[in-house]
């Protein structure tokens, strides 16, 4: 037996015992995460900073203040969550139980990236641990820094059966991927996303796939300029543009063009100073690979600002384009690099067009103080998420689900999300054996008077408040006097 | 006639266009589908019947009936549905608005199956429609005269820019499958659902499975016989035992057994009469092929007839039969019976049925008939399938506030009411930042430090109830 189906093999063994559904098994479980998230500061914030040059104050504000909110909330409402839901009932169920229970889906796989190694790894963990489920962690051996903390520590805080880490790169992940999972939980490209949704089709396994695309930015030439591209800025160089919803690239009136130039400039000397290589703020390609990958995008390209870079360091200065094509090469995939395209369109309906002619993105932003706009914007157009005038914070409301469309994903997650994503919510009507002279209108030997009783009973909705109950309490009381009369004199 | 590309083409052309956002036209679509029904019930009952013997009974109840029921809850709470859903933000969010908003996906697929043909196509395409997609009806070739009438109907009452049916077997589907859609929603069994997620992953498309299983019926305890018999053999024999949620094999131990038999075979002379192949309330097997394989499993399984096993292959017939010691790997136990079979296993406890349950694949319903509140309980709180009704069978689908789906090999994702219109949407987060309150951004911005770090940990982790957490990547 291979190591990664020993691990799952454990998993579903441990799964199987049923300590996991337990909501106070599931609660100490999520603290221990919590303390090992606040404990572990340390060795998390060398792992990043040896992985993705990732500064010191970067870790939690990237990465662990998100989870620890994430914990926070599922331990705080678990009991809610997990509680069986009521649901409206139909005439023949008004004395029966009518709800829905989320329940476990068994063993799931959480398979993470390296971008943002905690956040994109554990936080599908914490619904998944919420849920009640067992679950395989397949970090991404590109941040092996980070991948060997997670190995190393996070068994010494969780039920090691329950939640194993499992590393490893190709070989490994095609070993377990073979493996039967309830669910699997992927983030990261589009290709290797497909490989997992047919590997998943063997065993008829769901999937959530949080994947990218070029996330848009539109700049209208009505908004604060000036706030708008610091926090364009702020956006788009966080981690080197290694972010799934960092602005891909920006749309704007040829007029605003050198505006937005000289505004971003300004911010990325404030933020990182007039010498980024040297700023401890800001990061470092992930590899070789992806370094020599964006280089390449920047042919046929005007450089307005940055453009320095330095292959032994993976270093690429925070860099703006000009003029670029629709047909550029740094438009002809996701830039997942510190490279933002300006783009110029005469208007919001091009934007609009523009946007609509391309895959679905993960996120898509509008700059604008115009209200009416941006909501006309959303309107025609589709994409994972949406946030106005700021990026990348709708990911850190726990109450927004975040996830992709089309080419971008599918299925989400977040807070409550997290929890009903890795859930299976079960339909339940409860019902006694009393009552069966109800029945007897559905029962063959059939007759038109009985299909009569039967198309009202058994399949008419209705709504019920709480005072309508009491009445048609009362209505059913008399019916059923009727019915049972008619019937039981037969 | 059209090709199926130019079909697609068509649907995306009219899609793109925004013709089926807006509510009055889903709203119109959706009446459009009522008036359908209304106006064709006859050749309806007509179709349903050549195709499997369906009772008038049958095909209003769980043809008609559940449907129109299903397009009226959409009309009334469409409103509702197609409304954003604004939601909580904590201190530094205060002045913004998060909301989340309910989008079609595009040109959907749906694929039916041929036992409740009309039903399982028409009822995911009321999701489809009220979440203001465009989609492609690819209905069984099996039920041949349903194919026909859906055929010739829908283009006659829903708009034929937007929705369009497509005929043919397995070679049509298959190339179907090749073409993108935006959802690909299929109801039938697991080898050909494996199918359809490989074709899916090609394009990343999500999928909706309603499958299968085995629907395990434990009965246990104390009860009354006499009731649980009738819904027990309502339940099984419904649809001449096609029903991709009908009770599979009966749980029980020996004195059980032998105390509920004589009730079933008073249940079934009640509803069927002494012969039930001249009962009209009894329908057919759907064709020769389905037939065999039921006559196969009878000849092959070890079991004791004790009810019924008669057979005629010219009128597809095949009596509402018991079947007792039956064991595990009897060729009964072995796939879906989805005929008017029904195998009694015996078992000597509740824990033995149970484990017996749970060493098998999740299936789509599970029933559990007892008076003892705590059985039923146990049931429930020790098994997992995709929905659990207590003291009778398949009546907790005609509910559209619950959701009706699968887990594990009986499916993924569910519908019917709002989960339809919910499998059939993308929910988009949007949030609308305040242009003020830059000086809290100010926190997050580098030079990072310390100080500024402390400050946002406390804006954003507010604790309040019914705040959302929220935390600044």
């Amino acid at each position: 037996m291979s190591r990664e189906q020993k691990a799952v093999d454990r998993a579903r063994k441990a799964f199987l015992t049923g300590r996991s559904k337990s909501l106070e098994y599931r609660i100490a479980q999520l603290k221990n995460l919590l303390r090992f998230v606040r404990e572990r500061q340390t060795e998390i914030s060398e792992g990043l900073r040896k992985d993705l040059r990732r500064s010191e104050c970067g870790t939690p504000l990237y990465e662990t203040l998100g989870l620890e909110s994430e914990i926070n909330l599922a331990v705080r409402d678990l009991k809610q969550w997990a509680a069986p839901r009521p649901v409206s009932k139909s005439m023949m169920t008004i004395s029966d139980q009518v709800y829905i229970q989320p329940e476990p889906l068994g063993v799931v796989l959480v398979i993470g990236a390296w971008n943002y190694p905690w956040a994109v790894t554990i936080g599908p963990l914490i619904g998944a641990i919420a849920a009640g489920n067992a679950a395989v962690i397949k970090p991404s051996e590109v941040s092996s820094h980070t991948s060997k903390v997670m190995e190393d520590l996070l068994p010494l805080y969780l039920d090691k059966e329950l939640y194993p880490v499992v590393t490893g790169g190709v070989t490994e992940t095609q070993e377990l991927l073979k493996q039967r999972f309830d669910h699997i939980f992927y983030t990261g490209n589009g290709t290797v996303a497909k490989i997992i949704m047919e590997a998943a089709a063997k065993h008829l396994t769901p999937t959530t796939l949080e994947l990218g695309g070029k996330s848009p930015c539109y700049i209208d030439n009505n908004c604060d300029l000036s706030v708008a591209c610091r926090r364009i800025a702020w956006g788009k160089y966080s981690n080197c543009g290694q972010t799934c919803i960092a602005p891909d690239y920006i749309l704007c009136d040829p007029s605003m063009q050198d505006r937005v130039i000289e505004e971003i400039k300004k911010n990325i000397k404030e933020f990182y100073t007039e010498d980024p290589q040297k700023c401890p703020d800001y990061g470092r390609i992930i590899n070789q690979r992806h370094f020599k990958r964006l280089m390449g995008l920047l042919e046929g390209s005007t450089i307005a600002v940055g453009g320095e870079n330095e292959e032994s360091e993976c270093y690429i200065a925070p860099t703006v384009l000009r003029d670029v094509k629709p047909d550029a090469k740094v438009m002809q995939e996701e830039i997942f690099g510190p490279l933002l395209p300006i783009l110029t369109v005469s208007s919001a309906d091009e934007a609009i067009k523009f946007i609509n002619q391309r895959e679905r993105p993960l996120a898509f932003y509008i700059f604008s103080s115009d209200n009416k706009l941006i909501k006309r914007m959303i309107a025609e157009t589709s994409s994972g998420g949406v946030l106005a005038n700021d990026c990348l914070m709708h990911f850190s409301v726990t109450s927004l689900p975040f996830g992709g469309v089309g080419n971008s994903g599918m299925g989400h997650y977040h807070g409550k999300y997290g929890f009903d994503n890795l859930s299976h919510l079960r339909s339940c009507l409860i019902k006694q054996l009393k009552m069966e002279g109800m029945n007897k209108m559905r029962y063959p030997p059939h007759t038109e008077d009985k299909l009569g009783w039967a198309r009202f009973f058994i399949l008419k909705h209705v709504d019920f408040g709480s005072l309508g109950r009491m009445a048609l309490l009362a209505l059913m009381a008399v019916f059923v006097a009727v019915i049972l009369q008619r019937y039981f004199t037969n | 006639m059209e090709s199926q590309k130019q079909v697609l083409e068509r649907l995306r052309a009219a899609f793109r266009s925004g013709v089926t956002l807006p509510m009055h036209f889903r709203l119109t679509q959706l009446e459009a589908m009522m008036s359908l029904f209304e106006d064709n019930e006859n050749q309806i009952l007509e179709a349903l019947h050549e195709d499997l013997a369906k009772p008038k009974f049958e095909t209003v109840l769980s043809e008609i009936e559940i449907v129109v029921n299903d397009i009226c809850y959409a009309i009334s709470n469409l409103q509702t549905w197609m409304q954003p859903t604004y939601v909580g933000t904590n201190l530094a969010t205060k002045l913004d608005d998060c909301f989340v908003r309910s989008e079609p996906l595009g040109v959907v697929l749906i694929i039916g199956a041929w036992n409740y043909p009309l039903h399982l196509i028409l009822l995911p395409l009321i999701g489809a429609i009220a979440a203001g997609n465009c989609a492609i009806l690819k209905p069984s070739e099996i039920s041949r005269a349903t194919e026909k009438l859906l055929a010739e109907l829908i283009p006659k009452y829903l708009s034929q820019e937007c929705y369009a049916v497509v005929c043919g077997g397995a070679e049509e589907t298959k190339t179907l499958l090749e073409n993108r859609f935006d959802h690909i929603f299929y109801t039938g069994s697991q080898s050909v659902a494996r199918c359809i997620l490989l074709a899916a992953a090609v394009h990343l498309t999500p999928v909706t499975l309603e499958l299968g299983g085995k629907c395990p019926c434990l009965i246990y305890g104390r009860l009354d016989m006499k009731a649980a018999a009738k819904r027990l053999v309502w339940a099984k024999f419904f649809n001449t035992g096609q029903s991709c949620v009908a009770p599979d094999y009966v749980l029980c131990t020996t004195e059980t057994r032998d105390a509920l038999l004589p009730f079933i075979k008073e249940a079934l002379e009640s509803f069927y009469g002494s012969d039930p192949q001249q009962s009209p309330d009894l329908g057919r097997i759907v064709t020769d092929r389905h037939w065999d394989r039921l006559v196969e499993l009878l000849k092959k399984s070890e079991g004791k007839i004790v009810i019924g096993g008669e057979s005629d292959k010219k009128t597809k017939y095949i009596a509402p039969t018991v079947i007792v010691d039956v064991i595990e790997s009897d060729a009964l136990m072995q796939e879906e019976i989805f005929g008017p079979i029904l195998p009694i296993i015996t078992i000597k406890s509740l824990d033995e049925a149970i484990n017996f349950v749970n060493e098998r694949e999740k299936p789509l319903a599970l029933y559990a008939f007892s008076d003892e509140s705590q059985v039923v309980t146990t049931v429930l709180e020790r098994t997992s399938s995709g929905g659990f009704c207590s003291n009778d069978g398949i009546v907790h689908m005609s509910l559209p506030g619950l959701p009706f789906g699968g887990v594990g090999a009986s499916g993924m994702g569910n519908y019917h009411g709002r989960w339809g219109f919910e499998t059939f949407s993308h929910k988009r987060g949007c949030m609308m930042r305040s242009w003020l309150l830059e000086c809290v951004n100010v926190l997050r911005y580098p030079p990072y430090n310390e100080s500024n770090l402390s400050w946002l940990r406390w804006a954003t982790t507010a604790k309040k109830k019914g705040w959302a957490a929220c935390s600044v990547m």
